[in-house]
């Protein structure tokens, strides 16, 4: 074959279980303190940081890192019954995610040691909010445009330029970002980008918010003029950050954000039609959830090879790839079921409201952290296309 | 899912490879390939993998003959393997010893029902039953006023109408009136919807094998094919299109060998289990359909050809999504346990492994 994807049926150890109780335990109390509802979808507004510090305090954030830098040495399978359990009851997870499943890994591999002793301790807390600083007004999909400059200057570097959908710029603490620091080579076009660390909330950047087609504002525009870096901040290689990009992949494109964040839908859907559907219903209903079931066994899987060390970046693509296609169109086939619930259901309004948020947000899903046509590229090159 | 140290797979790959090789096959003009395939699966201890040393099979594990099933489908192997690995396992549920030769199972759908009158005999209509026409026995699922019974019968008792599925296999309507079997036992706590679910998983396990060589050869092909002064595969229409294949490939593979290891693992049908097996089969016929119709695409007129391999495993394919409930069938009946738990305990469901 020349096609060699894996997808092992990974069994979730019995200590997920005794997790996954302490998880909805914990957001089952947030809820009846009012801290957020599992019915209204757009958490993206909520930005929550006491829920984050007490998240941080049950040992839930950082938890795979090493235990001197604030973590629990758990394994992947248990950070992805966390995420699971978030992601479905609608949890204000804003301000911890990124850095949670992104930044801090990143921090744990290439940054120098005074940073790690700082900043992952204060992750794991809940207490600091990270933002992903790579598309600029002219170069989105394509990283290796940026051009974004980091001058060489004294104990450090000049960052000027923009960048643009920063999510959660506006309230970050910092920020990891690529920045050009030589111009690309001849032979190497992704030549030249570096990856910094970058602390927010200082002069010399401006963050603009940019309204989205939800209502919401969660992304910005971030300019820098003559913002100072100190050495200290690169992560890994000067000029190299194009070599560092590929591995963090599969921890961004597997989890069960990249299928679930419609999901609430389904559910309310399934709450609508009573325990006695009629045929159409029960088949659309039957689909989705079969449908639903074998992209979380594949993502589950992911992260069961992401355990064992490996780097299953094609696989990753893949769930990615259906995961969001499958999220993107989840509201609108809800929609079609939904002409079908009677006038009497109790949550007829709920559904109606959900349903206005989640067609507005669909069209992003299949942009965000990766577009479909930049994943498929990826798996045509795992299948040895290009 | 196929463990290199699996030595049950290995043993079939070899097999498949020196006598059912797809286009040694597909050359044929008769069907002399057959019999001595057969054979060697026979002596292999094969299509009885699922029946205990003491019933007369080779005893292998569940998890290692849905591996074998999932390599009879990379193969898109025509003989009735799968049918009397089923045929088998249904025997053993009720302890009885299976006979030597081919077999396949009655009813192979879930709105067919043989019944068991008073007097032992076997009654009823069983349609789109697979390879009925090349077996000697039929292993039976019938309902009697006592509950539900398993019998094995001489298959020259049963009327045959012979059929054709889309795969040009063997599919096939056989009538019982009243028929005395050769042996029948009652199967208690056995009921025909778990039947349903096991060859359900087998045909998922064999579609997603079919997948994975239609992902082979579809690639293979796209790096020889040149078009417009270039290998087809550099075309970034048909790198998308093969990505989306490698996605529907991927997905039936996942669901297909998650569903067998739940039923090797579990103790029960619970709930857990139903919702492995139905979506494996719902989740594998939508790929065949999706997946298949770009292998074909990818192939061009060429691939619609019947000297071309590729018809073996896209039509088979589809046709396995008919077997032992459709995927429309087996959404509804998911859709309606959803719905009866409740809108809260969908997610536990669902997060239940």
């Amino acid at each position: 074959m020349t096609a060699a994807l894996r997808f092992d049926p990974i069994r979730l150890p019995e200590k997920c279980e005794q997790l996954r109780k302490e998880v909805r335990a914990f957001l089952a109390d947030e809820i009846a303190a009012g801290t957020f509802d599992p019915h209204k979808p757009n958490r993206e507004d909520t930005d929550a940081p006491e829920f984050s510090r007490r998240v941080g305090a049950k040992g839930w954030l950082g938890m795979t890192w090493p235990k001197k830098y604030g973590g629990q040495e758990r394994s992947f399978l248990e950070r992805y019954v966390v995420t699971e359990e978030m992601r479905v009851a609608n949890a204000p997870t804003r301000r911890f995610f990124v850095a949670d499943r992104q930044s801090g890994p990143v921090l744990l591999k290439y940054a120098p040691e005074n940073i790690k002793m700082d900043i992952l301790p204060r992750i794991c807390r809940g207490e600091v909010c990270f933002a992903i600083g790579m598309s600029e007004p002219n170069s989105g999909s394509d990283l290796f445009a940026a051009k974004t400059r980091a001058t060489k200057t004294d104990g450090g570097y000049l960052i000027n330029g923009t960048k643009i959908w920063t999510s959660s710029a506006h309230i970050a603490d910092y920020m990891i970002a690529i920045f050009r620091t030589s111009q690309p080579t001849k032979e190497n076009r992704r030549h030249g980008l570096t990856q910094f660390l970058v602390k927010m909330k200082q002069p010399g950047i401006q963050v603009n918010p940019i309204g989205q087609i939800t209502g919401q504002y969660e992304f910005n525009e971030v300019v820098f003029t003559d913002f100072f870096v100190p050495d200290d901040h690169v992560l890994g290689e000067v000029d190299g950050a194009w070599k560092q990009a590929t591995s963090e992949l599969a921890y961004e494109r597997s989890g069960p954000e990249r299928f679930l964040e419609t999901y609430y839908v389904l559910t309310e859907l399934v709450r609508a039609v009573g325990p006695n559907p009629d045929t159409r219903s029960a088949e659309g209903i039957g689909r989705l959830v079969a449908q639903l079931h074998t992209m979380r066994r594949m993502s589950v899987s992911v992260a069961g090879m992401l355990q064992a060390g490996k780097e299953p970046v094609v696989e990753a693509s893949i769930v990615k790839d259906i995961g969001t296609v499958w999220e993107q169109q989840l509201p609108h086939r809800v929609r079609d079921l939904a002409a079908f619930v009677e006038e009497t259901a109790t949550n007829r309004e709920t559904l109606e409201r959900q349903l206005d948020f989640a067609i507005k947000t669909a069209p992003k899903l299949t942009i965000q952290g990766g577009t479909t046509e930049v994943l498929r590229g990826i798996i045509a090159r795992g299948l040895g296309l290009r | 899912m196929a463990e290199s140290d699996n030595i049950v797979v290995e043993t079939a790959e070899k097999i498949f490879a020196d006598l059912a090789d797809p286009q040694t096959v597909n050359n044929a003009k008769k069907d002399s390939w057959q019999a001595p395939l057969w054979q060697a699966l026979s002596e292999a201890g094969l299509p009885l993998s699922w029946v205990p040393d003491d019933l007369g099979g080779s005893g292998a594990s569940l998890a290692d003959g849905f591996a074998l099933l999932n390599a009879a489908g990379r193969f898109a192997v025509a003989v009735p393997l799968a049918e009397t690995m089923l045929a088998g396992w249904l025997l053993a549920q009720a302890r009885i010893s299976s006979p030597e030769g081919e077999m396949t199972v009655l009813p192979a759908g879930p709105k067919d029902r043989i019944t068991l009158d008073a007097d032992g005999a076997l009654s009823g209509r069983a349609r789109g039953v697979p390879f009925a026409k090349a077996a000697k026995h039929f292993a039976v699922l019938a309902h009697g006023k006592d509950g539900v019974s398993i019998a094995l019968i001489d298959a020259s008792k049963g009327r045959i109408e012979a059929g054709l599925n889309v795969g040009y296999d063997h599919s096939d309507t056989v009538t019982l009136d009243k028929v005395q079997p050769v042996t029948v036992k009652p199967a208690k706590g056995f009921d025909q919807t778990t039947l349903m679910l096991m060859g359900g998983v087998a045909r998922s396990l064999q579609i997603a094998g079919a997948l994975e060589a239609m992902l082979d050869i579809s690639v293979r092909y796209s790096n020889e094919r040149v078009a417009f002064e270039k290998k087809i595969s550099k075309f970034q229409a048909v790198q998308h299109n093969l990505a989306r294949l490698a996605g529907e490939s991927a997905a039936a593979l996942a669901a297909a060998t998650s569903a067998a290891d739940a039923i090797a693992n579990a103790s029960s049908f619970n709930d857990e289990v139903y919702l492995e097996a139905t979506s494996a089969k719902i989740r594998c016929a939508e790929a065949a359909e999706k997946g298949g119709a770009i292998a074909h695409q990818v192939h061009g007129a060429i691939g619609f050809t019947v000297e071309h391999i590729l018809h073996r495993y896209s039509l088979r394919a589809l046709a396995w999504r008919d077997d032992f409930g459709s995927e429309s069938h087996w959404a509804v009946e998911l859709g309606k346990l959803v719905a009866n738990r409740g809108a809260d305990e969908l997610w536990p469901l669902v997060a239940s492994r």
